[in-house]
C-alpha cells in the first residue's frame, strides 16, 4: 500500500485561502495530544499558551517585540522563496548582522560618537547579513553548489563566531567573567516607541519592510521577475531575466533584512553582545513565511501568531513546567501542517494497493 | 491481407464480434467511454481490428486518440463499454495484463536509458530473462524483421530512427498479436519512415494487427486500408482512406472545411533583416547538438523555413538566434544591421526581433500565470509597459485582450492561467502576442506542433501575412507540408549543420530527406536530376 498524489485540475480558491487556518487548527490538536501524553491538561495549556498572553497588555507588547525579527526575516525570505531559492540560513545572517552592528557600538563605546551611530549600526547590520547571504548565492551561481546546504552550514559558523566574540575579544573585563560584552550606551540603543513601553522602533522597520515589499512584489517588474523565476525558470530566461543575477539579488535582500533584524534585536532588546542572541528566529521565520503564503500582509499576521507561541512558551515554562523544546516542536509542527495543507490543496491523495502498483 | 479488406467497408454500425464477412475480429471495442469530470474524452467508441489488419486511428489533438489507446493498453480504466479479445470479454487492468494478452505498444516518446546499450535497454524491460538470452534473441529478431540494430551500441549514439527500432524490437520480442504505434513517423526522416512502412507491412502479412495513430494523412492513405476518425471523443467515420481525398478526411477530423493558406504575393527580395555567418557553438548540455558553421539570411517580406528531424540542433539554433544563448562574436548574428551576437534577448527585441519558442508551456508562457502576466513576459523590454520599474498591469491586460480578440484565442474565462488553454489556443496566443508587437523579424520554432488543424491554419496565415507586411519571418519546423505551404526559401538542419538556402520550389522531398540524414552530395545530385 502506498499513497499517490494526483494533481487537482482546478484547486479550490476557498480551500487555498483556508489552508493556513486549517493547518493551525491541526497543529493545535496534535500539540494538545502531546501535552496530554505528558500528563498535563491540553485545555490549560491552550489557555496558558494563547489566551493569557492575548489578554495581557505586557504580553501583547512582548509579542510585538518578538514578532519584529520574525517578520523582518520572513519578509526577506519571501523574496528568495518566491524565486524558488531556498535560503535556510537566515539564522546565520541574523547573527552576522548583529555582530557587524555591534562591532560599531563597541568600537565607539565611551567616545560619545553622536547621532550618526545608530543609522550606521543599522547599515552595518544590513551589510553583515547581506555579506553572509552572498556566500551561498555566489557558490550557487559560480559552482552550482546547493544553496540549501551552504546557507544552513553557515548558520553554525556564524553562531560559533558570535560565541567566540562574546567569550573572547568582546567580553566585558568588569563583567565577572560572564560571556557578555559591556552594556551598550544609549546612543547605540534603538529607542522605544513613545507610549509603548519596552517596544523598540524595530517594529517600525518591520512594518516599513512589509509595505515596501507589498508594493515591490505586487507592482514592479522586479516582483514579476521573482514570481516568473520561481514559477517557470525557462520562461524567465525567455523574458530576458538572468537567473544568476536574480539569485544574487534576492540573497542580498534576504540576508540584509535578516541582518537588520539581528542588529535591531541586539541594539533594541538585548543591549549587549551575548552568545545567544536568537532563540531560533531565523528558522521560525521559515514557518512564518509559509504560514503567511509568502504574501507580505500574510507574513505580518503569521509573524504575530508565531511570536505568540514564543510568549506562550515562556508562560508555559513558568506556569506548567512544560519545556521550551515543546514550543520549538510546536513551531515545527505548524510548518509541517502548513506545507501538508498546501500540498493537499494542490493534490488529491490516493491510496494505491500494492497489486496495482506493479503495473 | 485479403481477409482484412472487408474491414475497410465497415460502416458506423456497432463493432461486431465478427467483421462484416464473418472474419473473427482479433480485438473489438464496444461503446467504450471515459469520463473526466465534465469532459467525455471517449464517448461510446466502437473499433474492431482483424488479425493482420493495419488500421489507422485519426484525429486532432484532444480528439481522444491517446485516451483510447491507453484504455486498450491498460493504462487507464474505461468508465463504460467493453473490450472483446477474440470474441471473449476481457478486462485489461494494467500494461502487464495487456502484454499478457498479446498487445504491444510503441510510444511516441521513447523510454530509453541514454547511457546504456541497446541490449541492456531491452533486457531492462524483460527482467525475468537472462541477459545473454535476451541479447541473442534481440539479434535474431532484429535480423529476422530487417530492423538493423547493433546490440552493444550505446543508445545516445543512435539516431531517432534507430531508437524507435529498439522500441519496436522490444515490443516484438514479446510476440504481440496487436501492435499500437503512436505517431511513429514524427521523429523520422522520409527514408526512415519508408523503412518503417516496409516492416509494418511485413508484420501485417505475418498476421499481426497494427493500430496506427497518426495525423499525417498521406502516410495513412499509403499504409492503411481502414481508418477510424475520432472527433471530440466520438467516432465520426470509419472509412477506407484510399477512397477518400486528404481534404475530405481533414474535414472529418476538424468538423469543417479546412481552408488553405492564402499565399502572399512575394514582393521580391527586401532588405536583409537577419544574417547569420559561420556561427558555431559547442553543445550546452550532455548529448546536446553543437551548431557547426551555420549561415543563413532572412530578408524583409519573405518566409524562410528550416526543415529537419527533431533533435538535430533546432533548439540550439533558436537559442542562439533569440539570445538566450550568446554567440562567440557580435558579428555571428546580425539583426537589422546591428551585430547582435553578444546581446541578450531583450536587446534583440529592442532591435525589432520577436521570438516564439517550441515549448508553449514553461518556455513561451508561465503555466500558472494569467495571460496578462504572460504578456509582460515578452513585452516588458519594448512596449512601454514598464515605467520607472513599475509595471502597468492594466495595460498588459489590454494587450492580452487584444491578442485574444485578434487571434481567435478561445479562453475559458477572462485572463485565465496559461495552462487552462488548449494547446492550439495557447499557441495562437503566444504567436499573436509577438505579432501584435509589430516585429521586423520573427523567429518561430515549431509554430504548429501539436495544435489542431484550425489553429494551425490561422497561425500559418498570420505568419504569411506578417511577411506580406514586410517583416522577415524564420520558421523552424519538422512539418514539411507546412514549410512547403508557407516558405519562400528553405534549408535543412541536420546534426547541427545547415544546408544551403534554396527557393522552396527548387527543393524536392527526396532531396530534403537526403539532407536530413546529412547526405549533401546525394541531395545535390537528386536536385540536379530533377527538372526545376
Amino acid at each position: 500500500m502506498r499513497i499517490e498524489l494526483i494533481p487537482r485540475t482546478d484547486p479550490s480558491p476557498v480551500a487555498r485561502a483556508l489552508a493556513p487556518l486549517a493547518a493551525l487548527v491541526v497543529a493545535f490538536l496534535v500539540a494538545g495530544l502531546v501535552v496530554a501524553l505528558m500528563g498535563k491538561s491540553p485545555v490549560s495549556a491552550f489557555e496558558v499558551y494563547i489566551l493569557q498572553p492575548l489578554g495581557d497588555p505586557w504580553s501583547l507588547r512582548a509579542m510585538l517585540v518578538k514578532a519584529t525579527p520574525l517578520i523582518l526575516i520572513a519578509i526577506g525570505l519571501s523574496y528568495c522563496f518566491r524565486a524558488g531559492l531556498w535560503n535556510i540560513g537566515a539564522e546565520g545572517q541574523f547573527v552576522m548582522g548583529g555582530i557587524a552592528g555591534s562591532a560599531l557600538a563597541l568600537a565607539t563605546h565611551g567616545s560619545d560618537p553622536g547621532p550618526w551611530l545608530l543609522p550606521a549600526m543599522m547599515l552595518a547590520g544590513i551589510a553583515g547579513g547581506a555579506a553572509w547571504g552572498a556566500v551561498p548565492a555566489f557558490l550557487k551561481v559560480r559552482f552550482g553548489v546547493s544553496e540549501i546546504l551552504t546557507s544552513l552550514f553557515l548558520v553554525y559558523v556564524a553562531e560559533l563566531f558570535l560565541d567566540w566574540l562574546a567569550r573572547g575579544p568582546w567580553r566585558d573585563p568588569g563583567g565577572f567573567n560572564f560571556p557578555q560584552s559591556v552594556v551598550f550606551e544609549s546612543a547605540a540603543r534603538l529607542p522605544e516607541i513613545p507610549g509603548l513601553d519596552r517596544v523598540h522602533v524595530g517594529v517600525v522597520f518591520a512594518v516599513i519592510a512589509v509595505v515596501i515589499t507589498a508594493v515591490v512584489l505586487g507592482r514592479t517588474l522586479f516582483g514579476y521577475r521573482l514570481k516568473l523565476t520561481g514559477d517557470a525558470p525557462r520562461a524567465a530566461r525567455f523574458a530576458g531575466f538572468d537567473a544568476r543575477r536574480t539569485t544574487l539579488i534576492v540573497f542580498l535582500i534576504s540576508g540584509g533584512l535578516a541582518g537588520l533584524a539581528g542588529i535591531a534585536e541586539v541594539s533594541g532588546q538585548i543591549a549587549r553582545v551575548i552568545p545567544d542572541i536568537s532563540p531560533g528566529y531565523g528558522f521560525t521565520a521559515i514557518t512564518v513565511a509559509f504560514l503567511g503564503r509568502l504574501n507580505p500582509w500574510g507574513i505580518l499576521a503569521a509573524g504575530l501568531v508565531l511570536a505568540l507561541t514564543f510568549i506562550g512558551g515562556e508562560n508555559a515554562q513558568i506556569l506548567l513546567r512544560l519545556p521550551f523544546d515543546l514550543t520549538v516542536a510546536f513551531q515545527g509542527l505548524v510548518l509541517l501542517c502548513v506545507l501538508t495543507a498546501d500540498a493537499l490543496v494542490s493534490y488529491r491523495p490516493r491510496l494505491v494497493r500494492q497489486a496495482g502498483a506493479r503495473a | 491481407m485479403a481477409d482484412a479488406a472487408p474491414a475497410s467497408t465497415a460502416t458506423s454500425s456497432p463493432a461486431p464480434v465478427t467483421l462484416g464477412d464473418g472474419t473473427p475480429a482479433l480485438v473489438s471495442l464496444r461503446g467504450v467511454s471515459k469520463r473526466y469530470g465534465d469532459l467525455l474524452a471517449n464517448d461510446g467508441v466502437d473499433l474492431a481490428l482483424a488479425p493482420g489488419e493495419i488500421h489507422a486511428l485519426l484525429g486532432e489533438n484532444g480528439a481522444g486518440k491517446s485516451t483510447l489507446v491507453k484504455i486498450l493498453y491498460g493504462v487507464i480504466e474505461p468508465t463504460a463499454g467493453e473490450i472483446l479479445w477474440e470474441g471473449r470479454p476481457v478486462s485489461i487492468p494494467s500494461p502487464v495484463a495487456a502484454r499478457a494478452l498479446g498487445i504491444g505498444m510503441v510510444f511516441q516518446h521513447f523510454s530509453l536509458f541514454e547511457e546504456m546499450t541497446v541490449a541492456e535497454n531491452v533486457a531492462v524491460a524483460l527482467p525475468d530473462r537472462a541477459f545473454d538470452a535476451v541479447r541473442t534473441e534481440l539479434a535474431e529478431v532484429s535480423r529476422g524483421w530487417g530492423l538493423a540494430l547493433e546490440p552493444d551500441r550505446a543508445v545516445w549514439t543512435l539516431s531517432a530512427g534507430e531508437r524507435q527500432r529498439i522500441e519496436i524490437v522490444r515490443c516484438l520480442m514479446q510476440k504481440p498479436r496487436l501492435i499500437v504505434l503512436d505517431e511513429p513517423t514524427s521523429v523520422l526522416t522520409p527514408q526512415e519512415s519508408e523503412r518503417l512502412f516496409e516492416t509494418l507491412t511485413r508484420l501485417s502479412d505475418a498476421g499481426t494487427a497494427i493500430l496506427y495513430i497518426s495525423h499525417k494523412l498521406e502516410e495513412v492513405r499509403r499504409l492503411c486500408r481502414a481508418a477510424t476518425i475520432l472527433r471530440g471523443g466520438k467516432v465520426v467515420a470509419t472509412l477506407d482512406p484510399r477512397a477518400s481525398s486528404a481534404r475530405e478526411i481533414a474535414a472529418l477530423m476538424v468538423g469543417s472545411e479546412v481552408g488553405e493558406v492564402r499565399a502572399h504575393l512575394s514582393k521580391g527580395a527586401g532588405e536583409e533583416v537577419l544574417r547569420v555567418e559561420s556561427l558555431s557553438l559547442p553543445p550546452e548540455a550532455l548529448h546536446g547538438k553543437p551548431l557547426v558553421d551555420v549561415a543563413l539570411s532572412v530578408r524583409a517580406g519573405e518566409v524562410v523555413g528550416i526543415a529537419g528531424v527533431a533533435g538535430n540542433g533546432q533548439s540550439e539554433l533558436f537559442a542562439a538566434l533569440s539570445g538566450e544563448r550568446l554567440a562567440p562574436n557580435a558579428g555571428d548574428v546580425v539583426v537589422a544591421g546591428t551585430g547582435a551576437g553578444r546581446l541578450g534577448i531583450d536587446a534583440r527585441r529592442r532591435l525589432g526581433a520577436a521570438f516564439v519558442p517550441e515549448e508553449r508551456l514553461g518556455h513561451a508562457a508561465a503555466p500558472s500565470h494569467g495571460l496578462s502576466d504572460n504578456t509582460v513576459l515578452s513585452h516588458h523590454a519594448t512596449s512601454g509597459l514598464v515605467k520607472a520599474g513599475f509595471v502597468a498591469f492594466s495595460e498588459a491586460a489590454r494587450i492580452a485582450r487584444s491578442v485574444v480578440a485578434h487571434f481567435d484565442v478561445r479562453t475559458p474565462s477572462d485572463d485565465p492561467a496559461a495552462r487552462k488553454l488548449s494547446g492550439g489556443n495557447l499557441q495562437k496566443f503566444v504567436v499573436g502576442r509577438e505579432i501584435l508587437r509589430g516585429p521586423t523579424l520573427l523567429v518561430v520554432d515549431q509554430p504548429t506542433w501539436g495544435v489542431d488543424a484550425g489553429a494551425a491554419r490561422l497561425i500559418r496565415q498570420a505568419l504569411v501575412d506578417l511577411a506580406a507586411k514586410g517583416a522577415a519571418v524564420l520558421v523552424i519546423s519538422q512539418d514539411l507540408d507546412e514549410l512547403f505551404e508557407i516558405a519562400d526559401r528553405m534549408a535543412v538542419i541536420s546534426d547541427g549543420r545547415l544546408s544551403p538556402l534554396r527557393p522552396a520550389s527548387a527543393w524536392t522531398r527526396e532531396a530534403i530527406g537526403l539532407e536530413m540524414i546529412g547526405a549533401h552530395d546525394e541531395a545535390d545530385a537528386a536536385l540536379a536530376r530533377e527538372p526545376a
